[in-house]
């Protein structure tokens, strides 16, 4: 199916968030994830399944000010 | 100064962003010795590393993590990067932004007040980046905050204390309530000032980022913060609009003429 991931489209094959967290490439990057601007913690990812078009922001750490 | 219980081991709060390179930041921390240091969030694409990169540099700094929600210009995204932030820096520290106008990036005070009122029923010890106006400083306080941090000049403005009749209000209405000055401050005498008007900390970055030689800058600001906080502490004298001399006048020559 196809999501939008940080504002790409991308083809996947996973359902569910950690799923495609690792198909993505993150694996056990210390990142935040939100699907369609809600916030999905890290316990959560495993039951969270993403619907076709579901947008899903990837987080990490960032010099900030 | 205390935040939220927590007693900072520095009145300076330091940005990270802006440096030329990670060890300039590196250095130029370990020559603020700040209380704490703000990060943010931001967009990786898988493989990319920098913000995995980063955190390790932050980690190994040993400096208490402020992240913020830079670049939220809605209550919804500033309570959504606030709650990401708090799994990934595992603080519930969160330096408030919600953004209303882009040219001075001055804080939207309405979706700020709401924002703070949501994150502190949500468990987050919220540190407001606010103006200096004194009815929002007592929403952000009834909302929850236990400490403001009202603006001295628009974000990397430089400008320092735009408004000390306005600041010196503020820190007069709330004399218990813990303030830092966040955002405009340019140059180490603009923190003396800010001590000096009875502030408890100051919150810089481009200052030190963008200044010729960034590592001596930041040992500037540590020793300003320093100074300004003596100097409150001792008690400044009263301003006068008359000359009153100094030297005694008893006992002065007379030359006649």
């Amino acid at each position: 199916m196809q999501i939008i991931v940080n504002d790409e489209t991308k083809r996947i094959s996973g359902r569910f968030l950690s799923d495609i967290l690792i198909e993505l490439g993150y694996g056990e990057s210390k990142v935040a994830t939100a699907i369609d601007g809600v916030f999905v913690p890290r316990s959560a990812r495993s039951g969270r399944e993403l619907q076709e078009g579901a947008r899903l922001e990837i987080l990490a750490p960032m010099q900030g000010g | 100064m205390r935040a939220y219980g927590t007693e900072l081991a520095s009145p300076l709060m330091l940005g990270t962003a802006l440096y030329d390179s990670p060890a300039v930041l590196a250095a130029s921390v370990k020559a603020a010795r700040p209380g704490a240091v703000t990060v943010s969030l931001r967009r990786e694409s898988a493989g990319e590393q920098a913000g995995q990169a980063f955190w390790e540099l932050v980690r190994g700094l040993e400096v208490p993590v402020l992240p913020n929600t830079a670049g939220c210009h809605t209550v919804r995204e500033a309570v959504t990067t606030a709650q990401m932030a708090r799994e990934v820096f595992d603080t519930d520290w969160i330096k408030l932004e919600v953004i209303g106008q882009g040219d001075l990036l001055q804080p939207d005070v309405f979706a700020l007040v709401e924002a703070a009122r949501i994150l502190t029923e949500e468990g987050f010890k919220v540190f407001p980046y606010t103006t200096e106006d004194l009815v929002v400083a007592e929403r952000l306080l009834r909302a929850g905050c236990e400490l403001l941090m009202p603006w001295g000049a628009p974000i990397g403005s430089g400008r320092g204390l735009n408004n000390v009749f306005g600041l010196r209000a503020l820190r007069a209405h709330f004399p218990e309530i813990p303030m830092v000055i966040d955002a405009g401050i340019g140059r180490p005498s603009h923190a003396v000032t800010a001590f000096e008007l009875g502030y408890d900390a100051i919150l810089i970055n481009t200052a030190v980022a963008k200044a010729g030689d960034p590592v001596s800058m930041a040992e500037a600001f540590r020793l300003a913060c320093e100074v300004g906080r003596l100097a409150s502490e001792a008690d400044p004298m009263e301003e006068r609009d008359m000359a009153v001399p100094s030297t005694p006048t008893l006992g002065k020559a007379v030359f006649a003429s």
